[in-house]
């Protein structure tokens, strides 16, 4: 159970139903956010109670070592998965209660997904690549072409507009796969571990360009287990088993506490503590 | 995403998994290929069947003696008897009691030997009237028929077919004499060159008038007798009504019923449907056994749609988590499996096209490929591409987006 309260959170505004009409909504608004697997006849809890709220133009980092619920939180902010309970609203929308096409249409106008793994199709030129939400969205194909073209030169590829996935770097399809995320104009800009299979070149490249994005407005949440690609993020959240605190003192408050009833020394990686 | 944008999407898959896409199509194309062919090869005897039946004559109605319906004691085997005579033919001829019938020929036909010269040949010789000219529908290409003048006179004239004419002469047969049953009859023309119908050779025959035919070649002990009438109804329309009008008149004059009736009347028609029953047989089960062919390149199609959702799940999660939803994902993958299912359909009616070319050269038998059965071929190989695409687009369309983003 997460023992932080609404009131301890440092966001610029937290959820006021006084203030929702004359304030837009945040971006992302998470209110005990609950995901079991059953598996078997056991029922594992991968995430246990998440608030969190992020505004627009946040660039948020979520932290936590694998098997944290990482990528649980990550499948649900993306609305590729759904909470078994608690409420969570994207953009003031409740994606909680929606069917699978439903979520295929807010994954497609809201949100944009960088993924570890790239996730280009092979066969496609980059601007084909880039252009694929907007096939799902049914835009025409002469305006998918140009804003495809616009997004890729918006992350430095108009030069490679025509290049496969195979013909490009790691760094450099990373950048399409941004650009991909872009195209549509999403609400947010998930990122899961978008630098986890690139070399540290390619990384503080990458990295770059998100910085650049969040100086134009964008918001961005960024998934990953490194520190250093943590730390390039306004905000930092710690994700662990299954809880998420939104400071490091409260995460090792929560520790202590269970190692008290414990009296077991749990804490196995200290220079992760070490800020 | 539009229509036109899952057409390319499938395309582009097929496209990019050539070997397997033509392995695949392989199955439908045989399938295809061997439908057409079969029931091309059905229909193709059919109407060759049919042809030679018409080539007889136009509208034409057939008496033979005899009957193979009567139910008394005696079965008299048709043909066999010889309970038709000129007389019938006379009075056939008479519009008040035929109105629908246009002309009528009776004939007397018999195997004789032939002989011009040191040639000898054996054929079928038939007396007849000027009228059978007409009523079966032949000409004379050579030299002239006999006239109603020859007839009265019992001139001992003939008509050669081609075939007779090329055995018993090297020249120019007409004027030349030709022995028929040690009469002697003078060659007067030859009959334009038709084929063979069913087991007869229309070519290899000789036309005499029928009162030279009773006097100098028949055997018979009433030459009266006569082993066919040829009649032909005015036309197409009157058909039913002529084959009305003679069953009755001869039923009357011959004082029978339908239950003993002593002649069998039989129309073109009754010939083609007698003559095609076995081939259209044969056509079902062949087409039968092809149709299997076909059903296993269904499953050829299906198996590849299940191997091809299973390695792309990574790319299905993607574009599911781009924003399609599972009724597009449906579609592209419904569309995909279509889409091999016609080409292997298009493909196969080529091959079928080609064969029906290539094959009456080879086994002699004609192939014809009807645009109803193209048009069909096409149409079952979509439907069998996108019933093979069924299940597996559906295992694609429920692929969890998560699940399908997680594998590896």
């Amino acid at each position: 159970m997460s023992t932080v309260s609404l009131d301890d959170l440092t966001e610029p505004q937290a959820p006021d139903e006084g203030q929702a009409a004359a304030e837009p909504p945040p971006i992302l608004e998470l209110i005990d956010v609950r995901k079991t697997y059953a598996t078997g006849a056991v029922e594992v809890g991968a995430l246990r109670g998440i608030d969190l709220v992020v505004a627009e133009g946040d660039y948020l980092a979520v932290m936590g070592p694998s098997g944290s619920g990482k990528s649980t939180l990550m499948h649900i902010l993306g609305c590729l998965d759904v909470p078994t309970s608690g409420t969570y609203r994207l953009a003031g929308v409740d994606v909680g209660v929606m069917d699978e096409e439903d979520l295929a249409d807010v994954r497609n106008r809201r949100v944009g997904f960088v993924f570890q793994q790239f996730n280009l199709l092979p066969a496609l030129t980059a601007q084909r690549n880039v252009e694929l939400p907007l096939v799902y969205a049914r835009v025409p194909r002469a305006e998918r072409r140009r804003r495809a073209t616009e997004a890729l030169e918006r992350v430095g590829l108009g030069d490679r507009l025509d290049h496969r996935p195979g013909e490009l770097s790691g760094g450099q399809q990373q950048r399409v796969s941004v650009a991909r995320a872009l195209v549509t104009d999403p609400d947010l800009v998930l990122a899961d571990e978008p630098t986890g299979n690139l070399d540290t070149a390619s990384t503080l490249d990458v990295l770059s360009l998100f910085a650049e994005l969040h100086q134009q407005g964008r918001t961005i949440v960024l998934i990953t287990h490194e520190r250093d690609v943590a730390r390039q993020a306004g905000r930092t959240v710690l994700i662990r088993d299954g809880h998420l605190y939104h400071s490091h003192e409260e995460e090792v408050a929560a520790t202590e506490a269970l190692a008290a009833t414990t009296r077991i020394p749990l804490w196995e990686h200290p220079d992760e503590v070490e800020r | 995403m539009t229509w036109a944008d899952s057409f390319r999407t499938a395309y582009e898959a097929i496209l990019a998994r050539r070997m397997r896409s033509v392995l695949t199509m392989l199955g439908i194309l045989i399938g295809i290929a061997a439908v057409m062919l079969t029931v091309g090869l059905g229909q193709g005897a059919q109407e060759r069947v049919a042809s030679a039946i018409n080539a007889l004559g136009s509208n034409l109605l057939i008496v033979t003696p005899g009957s193979t319906t009567s139910s008394s004691g005696f079965r008299g085997g048709q043909g066999s008897a010889t309970t038709l005579t000129v007389g019938d033919a006379d009075m056939l001829a008479d519009p008040a009691i035929a109105p629908d019938v246009a002309a009528v020929a009776p004939a007397s036909t018999s195997n004789q030997a032939l002989a011009a010269g040191s040639e000898t040949w054996t054929s079928s010789v038939v007396g007849t009237t000027p009228a059978w000219l007409a009523v079966r529908a032949r000409t004379v290409t050579d030299g002239r028929f006999f006239t109603e003048a020859d007839l009265a006179a019992g001139n001992p004239v003939a008509v050669l077919g081609s075939t007779t004419a090329g055995e018993l002469f090297s020249g120019n047969p007409i004027g030349q004499t030709v022995t028929v049953n040690r009469a002697q009859f003078t060659v007067i023309g030859v009959l334009d060159t038709q084929g063979t119908s069913s087991s007869t050779n229309l070519d290899d025959q000789v036309v005499v008038p029928m009162t030279t035919y009773s006097s100098r070649i028949s055997t018979s002990t009433n030459p009266e007798a006569v082993s066919q009438i040829y009649l032909q109804a005015k036309d197409q329309k009157s058909l039913s009504a002529a084959y009305q009008e003679v069953t009755s008149a001869l039923s009357t004059s011959h004082g029978v019923t339908a239950d003993n009736a002593d002649f069998t009347l039989s129309s073109q028609q009754s010939l083609v449907e007698t003559a095609t029953n076995t081939e259209h047989v044969l056509t079902v089960l062949l087409g039968g056994i092809a149709a299997i062919s076909l059903l296993v390149g269904g499953i050829g199609v299906m198996n590849i749609m299940l191997v091809s959702v299973t390695e792309r799940i990574r790319e299905i999660g993607l574009r599911k988590a781009l924003g399609a939803t599972p009724s597009v994902i449906l579609r592209q993958f419904l569309l995909e499996a279509g889409l091999l299912g016609l080409t292997g359909g298009v493909l196969g009616l080529a091959v079928g096209y080609a064969g029906a070319a290539v094959l009456p050269n080879l086994i002699s038998q004609p192939v014809t490929i009807s645009a109803l059965s193209a048009v069909g071929a096409l149409v079952v190989s979509l439907a069998i591409g996108l019933v093979a695409g069924v299940y597996p687009a559906q295992r694609a369309a429920r692929l969890a987006p998560i699940d399908a983003l997680r594998s590896e």
